[in-house]
């Protein structure tokens, strides 16, 4: 399962602006699959990123606007989006700021499919 | 311990203090004992009674000793961390090596945290730690006069008010 995880990860990142691909378990923060560069720490990019998605799904739903299906995080230097997946697990990129998400959304959704 | 969390941080070495404080707000832990392999306690976070960082340093310090007989049975030389995790809380339990010898790191996280988010920041607390130690002092006899006086000493620092 992890090989079909990481051959969906792996077609991520051939868009252009990609850094990194990840298929991390959400409650936990813990990296289920990755392909990433290699400057970039799995580990770490997982328990932030999860902590993240878990703080926005609850300011969402707070709001009372539902669990978010998509969250997109643009910083001056990079750009984080993290879709969720079947059985808690997240699709998570780390892109340049410059990445086009609309494409880049897209095969989040189809790689978070793979895990249902 | 039903007021979980709900205790401040006392340490009985000073040099514990900033990177156990740093720790605790990164890593969204609610209790955190500092203890060595026999479970005699250095620093916590979040307990409040006496009892509860005795009972807690001592079922720690067995959780490490039964897992390093499993290591010892698998061939390992050791488990550097373990994880048990909960529908409410999750207990994380890590060791690493400092210029004091090897220190146990208890750690008891809820939902605004993870398993991930405190295996990442106590790597970086570990490191803090063994930064800030300072070198060793010349080890002396433990006297049988001496040990409760100490531990009685030890558990007013964490507790004094």
């Amino acid at each position: 399962m992890t090989t079909a995880f990481r051959r969906v990860l792996d077609q991520i990142t051939t868009i252009r602006g990609v850094r990194g691909a990840l298929f991390i378990a959400g409650e936990d923060g813990l990296v289920v699959a990755d392909s990433v560069m290699e400057d970039i720490k799995p580990n770490a990019v997982a328990a932030l990123a999860g902590s993240l998605v878990r703080r926005v799904r609850r300011g969402a739903e707070s709001a009372g606007v539902g669990t978010p299906n998509f969250v997109h995080l643009q910083g001056a230097t990079g750009t984080i989006c993290a879709v969720p997946a079947q059985a808690g697990m997240l699709v998570v990129v780390l892109a340049e700021p410059e990445v086009n998400v609309g494409l880049l959304r897209l095969a989040m959704r189809k790689a978070a499919e793979v895990t249902g | 311990m039903s007021d979980i969390g709900g205790g401040g941080q006392r340490v009985v070495e000073p040099w514990v203090a900033a990177p156990l404080s740093k720790f605790v707000g990164e890593a969204g832990a609610r209790l955190t004992l500092i203890m060595n392999p026999s479970g005699q306690v250095l620093a916590q976070h979040g307990f409040t009674r006496a009892v509860d960082v005795m009972a807690a340093a001592a079922l720690g310090a067995a959780i490490v000793a039964s897992t390093a007989e499993i290591a010892r049975l698998l061939d390992e030389p050791r488990f550097n961390a373990l994880n048990h995790q909960g529908s409410r809380h999750g207990i994380f339990v890590g060791g690493f090596d400092s210029p004091r010898g090897r220190l146990l790191g208890l750690v008891v996280y809820g939902s605004n945290s993870s398993m991930g988010l405190v295996q990442l920041f106590f790597e970086e607390f570990a490191r803090d730690l063994v930064a800030a130690c300072p070198a060793p002092e010349t080890r002396r006899p433990v006297l049988a006069e001496d040990f409760e006086r100490e531990l009685n000493q030890s558990l007013a620092t964490l507790f004094r008010t």
